[in-house]
Formats: C-alpha cells, structure tokens, sequence
C-alpha cells in the first residue's frame, strides 16, 4: 500500500494526466457515440446527454452506418482506400528493401552522395512535385488510375522507407555478409537468402507505416485522382462530404468513423510495429 | 595556279588532319567510356536503380521543374506560359491573403511545435512515474494512426455551433452554454482564436508521437543519476530541470525538427476545416487553391518554392545529422 502522504504528493500527478487523457480521449468518443444515434437525437440534444441513461438500448443503431456504406459510397470509397494502400506499400517496401541493401553493402561511385540527397529528399514538399507531373500523367493516361497513384506513392514515400530500411541493414554484423561471399553466394542470393530474412522486422514496422500513411493520405489522391469519384479512397470522400454535407452529423461522424477503423485496427493490434517504425524514424541510428 | 592548288588542298589536309585528331579523340573517349562502363559496378547500380529512378523521376526533376516554372506566367496548359520574371514572387510576398498565410504558417510553427514537444516531453517523464503508463501512453497515441481528415470531422463536430435558441451538439459549445454562456461560432472567430482552435487539432494528432520518441529516451537514462540528484537534495522540478533536460535535449531537438517540417507543410486540417476561409488561409492550401482551383500554375509554383525554401535549412540540418552518424559508425 502506497502511504497517504505519497499519495497525497502525487494528486497533481494523476490529476494532469487524467486531464490529458480527458481531452484526448472525449472528442473521438463523442464521435463514435454520435454515429451511432439517430439523426433525429443527434440534430436535438448533445451527445453528452446520453450519458445518464449511457447504456439504456434503443437509442443506438447501426442505421447510419449502413446509411453512409451503401448510399454515400463510402463502401467503395473503403475498398479503393485498401485497393491504393496495399499495393503501394507492397511495391515500394519492396523497392525500398533492394535500394537499403544497396546503399548499406555494395560499393560504387557517389553512393554517400547519392544517399544524402536521398535523406535530403526526405523533407521535401510534395507540393514542389506536382504541376510538373500532371501533365505527363496525362499523357500517360496515368491521371484518375489506380497504378498512376500506385507509383506517386511508392515513389514519394521511398526516401524515409528506404532511409528506415538502411538504418536496420546497415547494423547486421559484417561477419554475416564475409561468410556469405567465402561460401559463394552472389549479391542477390545474400540478399534474399541472409538479408531479407533477417530484417523481417524492421520490414513490418516500414510496411505498417507506409501502409497507414498512404491510408490516411489526402494531398496526394486529391492531386492524381480527384477528377474521378470512383477510385476516390475514404479520406477524398469525406472531404467532399464535408463540403458539401457539412452540418449532417449522422453522416460526417459516421463516415469518419469508417475511415478510422482500419488504422485503429492495426494500432491495437501491431502497436509494437508501429512504436517501433516511429522509434527508427528519429534520426538517431 | 600552283599556289592557288596548294591553297586548295591545304583546307583539305587540315581537314583530315582534323579528322585523324577527331578519329583519336573518339578513339580515346570510346576507350575511356568503356573502361568507365566495366569499372561501373552494375550489380551494385542494379539494386539501387528501380528506386532512384523513381525518385529522379517524381522528385527530383519536377522540384527542379518548379522552381523554373514560378517565373513563367499563368496558363491552363502546362508549358508556353509567357515569362514574367519576378511577377509571381512579387504576388507570393505582397498579396494580402499570401501574407495572412505565411502569418499564420508562422504561428503554427511556433505553437505546434513547442506545444507537441513540451506536452510529448511532459507526459514522458510523467507517466513513467504512474503505473497505469501504458493505458495512458496508449490513449494519448490513438490520434497518430487516423487521418488528419478523420481527426478535422472529430474537431469540426466538438467546435460546432448552433443559434443560442437551439440546443448545442457540440461540446465545446455545450460546456459554454452549461456555464451560462452565448455559444460561439469557434471557427469564425479571426485571426487568432480559429487559427489556434485549428492547430489545437494538430497538436492534439502529433503529441503521441513525440511522447513516444521521448519517452523511449528518457526510459535510456540511467535511473541511478536521478537518484544521486535526489540524495543530493534536489526536488523534482531541479532533477527534471538540471538533470532530465539537459540529457534529452538532442532528442528533443531532432523531435522539434521533425514537427516544423511536418507542420510547415499543414494542408489537411486547413483543407477540410474551413479551406482557407475566415483568415485560416496556410501556404500549402493557398498553393493548391492557384493551382487546382485557379490553374495559375505560375503562381502556384512560386508558392510551393516558398515551402521549400522555409524547409531548406530543416533539410541540411538532417543532411549533418545524417553525416555525422555516419561518421559515428
């Protein structure tokens, strides 16, 4: 037992925390409360006032969720959400996994060069990279495609993944690698056969990052496909619903909560990934 | 009539004298190409060169594009706009609602990023001393995985406002009322009071991750020098201010980097919120806005080239973090 006195110490302690975690945690909850009133209460009382009757039935349902899946298009928005973010992450993970084998443990010219403009490259605006791109991308056909953002993705989101991916390779014991190269193996087959293998983790960790970053993306599907309503991911059609629906809370709350379940999903699950990627993401080795 | 064939053939010898000169000379730069290709590492070059022309490709050419294109002129297509040398720049630097955006870029930046790494810091050394740490770091995280348009609908509902006659469905409003107040129309209040609301919402996506990564550096410091601080007599605000402070300093540093960069960049929460309206106007919305809403490409560049200057020195301070890790090694 803790004595009073320490307890009596440490209020100020708990009291700010406990305010923290109240500001952090009451506007999602008023969110997910609100979705699952009916329009009719939601657009008549505060969501707060559930409270003293909170688990009394009858006044949530799913009425709005089904509302915003199948009538607003968020099911389809949903699906070209993954539809964008798997395989983005997938191709560049993969790209990102040779280029960090490269720059860690093949020799040739400029490589310190080259990976310095790589970090550099990190911090860039993507704002910098756009009007030039759209009109080869139209050219291309590229523009409004799923493949067209595919690559933007992959190829905006390749400078921390591969910076994240060499920090890891970088520190597997050179021993490794000289036994390797004794016993004959190739570059290629060390890579795959030794490398890969070794750096499943730190892979996980970049490919759960990419994955939620290329989710949560707004700018970049605004750019490359807001001409077409249906490759639109989740984020695309919420902002559309809050400009053109802006005081429809049933709607707003509902949708926004589809949006958020996936990555919530796969912080509650994966949270050590996800530390993980942020931890190797602080440029400190 | 002799000299005159001699005067003839000359420009001829010199001729093909300058052709043997030229045959060496490819000669010579074949050989030398060549002994450059064999000394090329290819297979190094292979794992590198998907991602680098990726890179070179959406990255590198069109930054380099922008910059030039932010002294041609405004057209719908994207090429043969008229040059007008610093026309664009001047607009960028003296437009009044250009202005109100590099204004409020520069109060996000200042609140945002001292406001992300204090509380991130704070509630490291704080809820290492608790013991129900992991809930709360969990709770103070959940904003980091959802989007910032998840995060703008989940802060557009707790600013709502509605006419003092009706009930108010937002609770920022809702506490107002409940404390006998007039309700407010939080996001029309400019310039200061909606663009503060607007960055709380920034603030509160991108503490738990600053917490996190303090938090992982204030749990590497030995305990035994904060003891020894303690025995010594100092009270926990001298321990965290002459002990804890200075020893995650260099975290703290590469932490408040990383959110300039972040919120230099701001576009979502504006985008959404209140697209630029009431004098919440930033950089990066107003960029998108020449060029998407108004297809002022010329201008549009010169504003994202603003952005990149603002970043510049971010990007060298990595490029020497970077290097003198390297050096570390």
């Amino acid at each position: 037992m803790m004595n009073p006195r320490k307890l009596i110490a440490k209020t100020p302690l708990h009291l700010t925390i406990l305010l923290f975690a109240a500001i952090w945690i009451i506007p999602t909850l008023g969110l997910l409360i609100t979705s699952l009133r009916d329009p009719a209460s939601i657009a008549g009382s505060g969501w707060w006032t559930v409270f003293p009757k909170l688990f009394s039935g009858g006044q949530y349902s799913l009425e709005n969720y089904v509302g915003v899946i199948f009538t607003e298009g968020l099911g389809r928005s949903f699906l070209n959400s993954l539809f964008i973010s798997v395989p983005a992450t997938a191709i560049s993970t993969f790209i990102a996994s040779f280029a960090a084998f490269g720059f860690a443990w093949m020799r040739f010219h400029g490589r310190t060069i080259l990976f310095m403009l790589l970090v550099g490259l990190m911090v860039v605006p993507l704002q910098m990279t756009f009007i030039p791109i759209l009109p080869i991308y139209a050219k291309l056909k590229l523009a409004g495609t799923f493949p067209g953002i595919w690559l933007a993705h992959t190829a905006y989101g390749l400078p921390l993944t591969t910076y994240l991916v060499h920090n890891f390779m970088a520190g597997i014991p050179k021993d490794l690698f000289d036994s390797a190269s004794i016993d004959g193996a190739s570059p290629l087959m060390t890579f795959w056969r030794i490398v890969i293998p070794i750096s499943v983790p730190a892979l996980a960790s970049v490919f759960i990052f990419q994955f939620l970053w290329i989710w949560n993306d707004l700018l970049v599907a605004l750019i490359y496909l807001s001409a077409k309503p249906d490759v639109a991911p989740l984020t695309l059609t919420i902002a559309n619903l809050v400009t053109n629906r802006g005081q429809d809370w049933e709607l707003l709350t509902a949708a926004a909560f589809v949006s958020m379940a996936l990555p919530l999903f796969v912080f509650f699950s994966l949270q050590r990934y996800f530390v993980r990627g942020i931890l190797a993401g602080s440029v400190k080795g | 009539m002799e000299d005159g064939t001699a005067e003839r053939e000359r420009p001829q010898r010199v001729v093909r004298s300058l052709g043997t000169a030229f045959g060496r000379l490819v000669l010579k730069t074949g050989r030398a190409v060549y002994g450059w290709l064999r000394s090329i590492r290819w297979r190094s070059w292979a794992f590198v060169a998907p991602a680098l022309v990726l890179i070179i490709f959406f990255l590198v050419y069109p930054t380099v594009m922008t910059v030039v294109r932010s002294f041609f002129g405004r057209t719908t297509s994207m090429f043969g706009a008229p040059y007008v040398g610093l026309e664009n720049w001047h607009y960028v630097f003296t437009n009044d609602v250009m202005l109100t955006a590099l204004r409020n870029n520069a109060l996000w930046a200042v609140l945002f990023t001292i406001c992300t790494t204090g509380f991130g810091l704070v509630l490291a050394v704080m809820l290492d001393r608790v013991k129900y740490e992991k809930i709360a770091k969990s709770i103070i995280f959940i904003p980091a995985a959802i989007s910032f348009v998840g995060a703008s609908v989940v802060w557009k509902f707790v600013y709502a406002y509605r006419p003092a006659s009706l009930n108010q469905v937002g609770i920022l409003n809702g506490l107002v009322v409940a404390l006998g107040g007039e309700p407010v129309g939080w996001l029309l209040q400019r310039p200061w009071l909606n663009n503060i609301l607007l960055i709380v919402v920034g603030i509160w996506m991108w503490t738990g991750f600053c917490m996190v990564i303090l938090s992982a550096a204030y749990k590497n410091i030995p305990k035994q020098l904060l003891e020894a601080a303690r025995i010594d007599g100092a009270n926990e605000w001298r321990v965290f201010r002459n002990v804890i402070l200075p020893l995650l300093a260099p975290t703290a540093s590469v932490v408040a980097t990383t959110m300039i960069v972040q919120v230099l960049k701001v576009f979502d929460i504006v985008y959404v919120m209140t697209n630029g309206n009431y004098s919440t106007e930033v950089i990066a919305n107003r960029m998108y806005k020449e060029a998407f809403n108004y297809f002022n490409y010329g201008r549009a560049s010169a504003i994202a080239v603003v952005l990149l200057i603002l970043i510049v020195p971010f990007m060298i301070l990595n490029i020497r973090r970077f290097a003198a890790q390297e050096r570390g090694r």
